[in-house]
């Protein structure tokens, strides 16, 4: 409002002022500024996202040696071989599997994390966060010697209890076992932290005001803290399948995708067949595969965020 | 509906302890409001009623049974918030209905009975709404509309109108007021709102520092009240206080306010006070409206004296006026239309037919 006015009062200014005045009104409006602002991390984006994956669209419509276009040639020849198949259907597990649990775990965790007096709540709150903290490559080479068939910790209790000794990368069975294991172990302390920040956030007398509605523990929870938490659930959610159908170190240093191809997933066998195999566009192809899966996944889950929004 | 019963009731924080032994008894059908400075302990036994809060020693009774252990789901109370605590993700309806909902009521009983606290509460249009969508008035109502559904033995409220601009206030006062004429619930409500109480209750308990100061109707507590603390916080502006000194002049009971104002006490006064110590340090408790302009014609135990005034505040249909006596600022109420003027000196009249007199030391009401 106060604009135009300020505009009417001195209606006719020479042709340059009103030129610098209007560079500076645009540079002014917050829309402007917060583009400037956020422009550096554009350009990265753009040269370490959107380049990379571009690119690795155009490669995964060549041929072997990367010489002729084949079209979608690549795809064509991954539905046929059995292996793909496979690892579509391993990656599915791997992931959902996963978050489930860590979902599942991270939500009791820090419902207990959430009980434990202020004082004492920092502590627990650091010491659960270390999985999460250390980088997977190093505590996965931990999880590695802990699953070593002959020598490791884990065997040796079992022995001490009477139990064979298990296989523990070395089985389909156990090696899909462990390496979601390792995998729930490092990311469920993300899902801890989220929620308990999210159970901060639900207001006391909300629980109280249940209780005297006559809610038990379940339905209060059913009730009332679900439902507050609905938007981080879902965002959370997506979030790690996003990172773990991507996951790549965990497998690839707990099994290398062994035995027999049975614990691959896109990212480690996109590896194999495009480094180590040397056919790159064939990798490419595979890890373009990624996209269509997590974008109806990202679809189902964020659908209808925006309608709940804070209701609070 | 139940009366309620608290016996020797003590809540302890570790070292702390926030109410140290509280009697009270609520009929059945009444309004009781436990009104007091922030910190006095009233929230708590708010709480502690409803089961919110454990109590560390003594009894609380709803309706003759024995509470202490029960959990708040199956005392059969509801509570009203101070910030409401509607349920964000669920309609007006569905609020309202949440504890009908839990108990597996038959549908179309919770449906006439939202209905019916919605007529009342005059929310019918907003039931489907979300409680982000509603003004803060509005939210109240539904807080109030969720108590009601559940027709309990006991309504409790936890200052519910704190978070609302003064005039909704006035209007939500007279709306909860309405509703209790109407279902006739024992209330227990909670507000550090000396009006509130004033015009809500039944019966006013005015609790400080842990402790119950005095329980009464609103007419005992604002005429009689038995300390110093419940005169001067009950009534707006508060009482004034002045130190005095009883005398003896001419055979005559006279009371001394300074070495110039000394004043004759009516005969009903002198006949109460015969016995108090001539040399107790005392208090003369006087509210406002007892200092007034001095009358042409002479009453009984009215006296008149001579003030220079410090400051007026013309308020419409009075004006409140500030002078100093003996240190001590003194509020009185006069006409508009007395010529009160600021600097300026004005013949004002006391009415010692309704002073208090204190002991200083005690605080009691003598």
């Amino acid at each position: 409002m106060a604009d135009v006015a300020i505009e009417r009062k001195d209606s006719a200014p020479p042709r340059a002022a009103r030129k610098r005045a209007s560079l500076r009104t645009a540079l002014k409006r917050k829309s402007t500024a917060a583009f400037l602002m956020t422009l550096p991390l554009i350009l990265l984006i753009s040269l370490l996202v959107i380049y990379p994956a571009f690119y690795s669209l155009h490669l995964a419509t060549l041929n072997k040696s990367m010489q002729r276009f084949v079209g979608l040639g690549n795809f064509q020849f991954l539905f046929t071989r059995e292996t793909f198949w496979l690892v579509v259907q391993q990656s599915c597990i791997f992931a959902i599997t996963a978050v489930i649990f860590k979902a599942l775990i991270g939500f009791v965790v820090a419902h207990f994390v959430h009980n434990i007096p202020a004082k004492g709540q920092r502590k627990w709150r650091g010491m659960l966060l270390v999985p999460w903290v250390i980088p997977p490559a190093m505590s996965t080479l931990a999880w590695l010697w802990l699953f070593d068939p002959s020598y490791s910790a884990f065997n040796y209790l079992l022995a001490g209890i009477g139990v064979d000794r298990i296989p523990w990368t070395g089985e389909t069975g156990w090696a899909r076992f462990s390496v979601i294991l390792v995998n729930i172990w490092v990311g469920a302390p993300f899902f801890m932290i989220m929620y308990l920040a999210s159970l901060k956030s639900v207001p006391d007398q909300l629980y109280e005001a249940a209780a005297i509605d006559g809610a038990n523990w379940w339905q209060r929870i059913w009730y009332v803290t679900l439902p507050m938490m609905r938007n981080i659930i879902a965002i959370t959610t997506l979030f790690s399948l996003i990172v773990t159908f991507a996951n790549f170190d965990i497998v690839r240093i707990l099994t290398a995708g062994g035995p027999l191809d049975r614990t691959h997933i896109f990212a480690t066998w996109a590896f194999r067949i495009g480094i180590e195999g040397g056919d790159i566009p064939l990798g490419a192809s595979v890890s373009l595969f990624m996209i269509p899966i997590l974008a109806i996944a990202a679809v189902f889950i964020l659908r209808d965020i925006n309608k709940r929004g804070n209701e609070a | 509906m139940a009366d309620v019963t608290l016996r020797k009731v003590v809540k302890r924080y570790d070292e702390v302890e926030a109410v140290r032994g509280i009697d009270l008894d609520i009929a059945d059908h009444e309004f009781v409001v436990l009104v007091g400075p922030s910190g006095c302990g009233k929230s708590t036994t708010l709480r502690m009623i409803a089961g919110l809060e454990d109590i560390t020693d003594g009894d609380i009774m709803i309706g003759g049974d024995v509470v202490n252990d029960v959990p708040p789901k199956d005392r059969d109370i509801a509570m009203v918030f101070q910030n409401y605590a509607l349920y964000p993700h669920m309609t007006v309806a569905e609020n309202m209905s949440f504890g009908l909902r839990l108990k597996r009521y038959p549908k179309a009983e919770i449906k006439t009975r939202v209905d019916e606290a919605a007529r009342m509460l005059d929310i019918v249009e907003l039931v489907d709404r979300k409680p982000k969508q509603l003004s803060g008035g509005q939210r109240q109502r539904v807080a109030m509309g969720r108590a009601i559904v559940r027709n309990p033995k006991v309504f409790l409220f936890d200052e519910p109108l704190s978070n609302l601009d003064a005039k909704l206030r006035v209007q939500m006062r007279i709306e909860i007021k309405k509703v209790h004429q109407k279902v006739r619930t024992t209330t227990v409500y909670v507000t550090h709102d000396q009006v509130e109480a004033m015009t809500l209750a039944d019966r006013v308990v005015v609790m400080n520092n842990g402790r119950i100061e005095q329980i009464g109707t609103p007419n005992e507590l604002y005429h009689n009240p038995a300390t110093r603390f419940v005169a001067g916080f009950i009534g707006s502006p508060a009482m004034n206080f002045m130190s005095c000194r009883l005398e003896e002049i001419g055979g005559k009971m006279h009371i001394r306010l300074t070495d110039r104002i000394v004043f004759p006490l009516p005969p009903a006064r002198a006949e109460r006070y015969k016995t108090v110590s001539r040399t107790d340090k005392l208090q003369l408790g006087l509210r406002p409206e007892h200092i007034t302009e001095a009358s042409p014609h002479a009453e009984p135990g009215v006296e008149n004296f001579d003030a220079v005034l410090d400051v007026i505040e013309p308020m419409g249909m009075e004006t409140m006026i500030y002078f100093i006596i003996d240190g001590a600022e003194i509020c009185g109420r006069v006409n508009p239309n007395a010529d009160a003027r600021a600097g300026a000196p004005m013949r004002l009249a006391i009415d010692l037919n309704n002073m208090h007199l204190l002991n200083e030391a005690t605080g009691a009401v003598i």
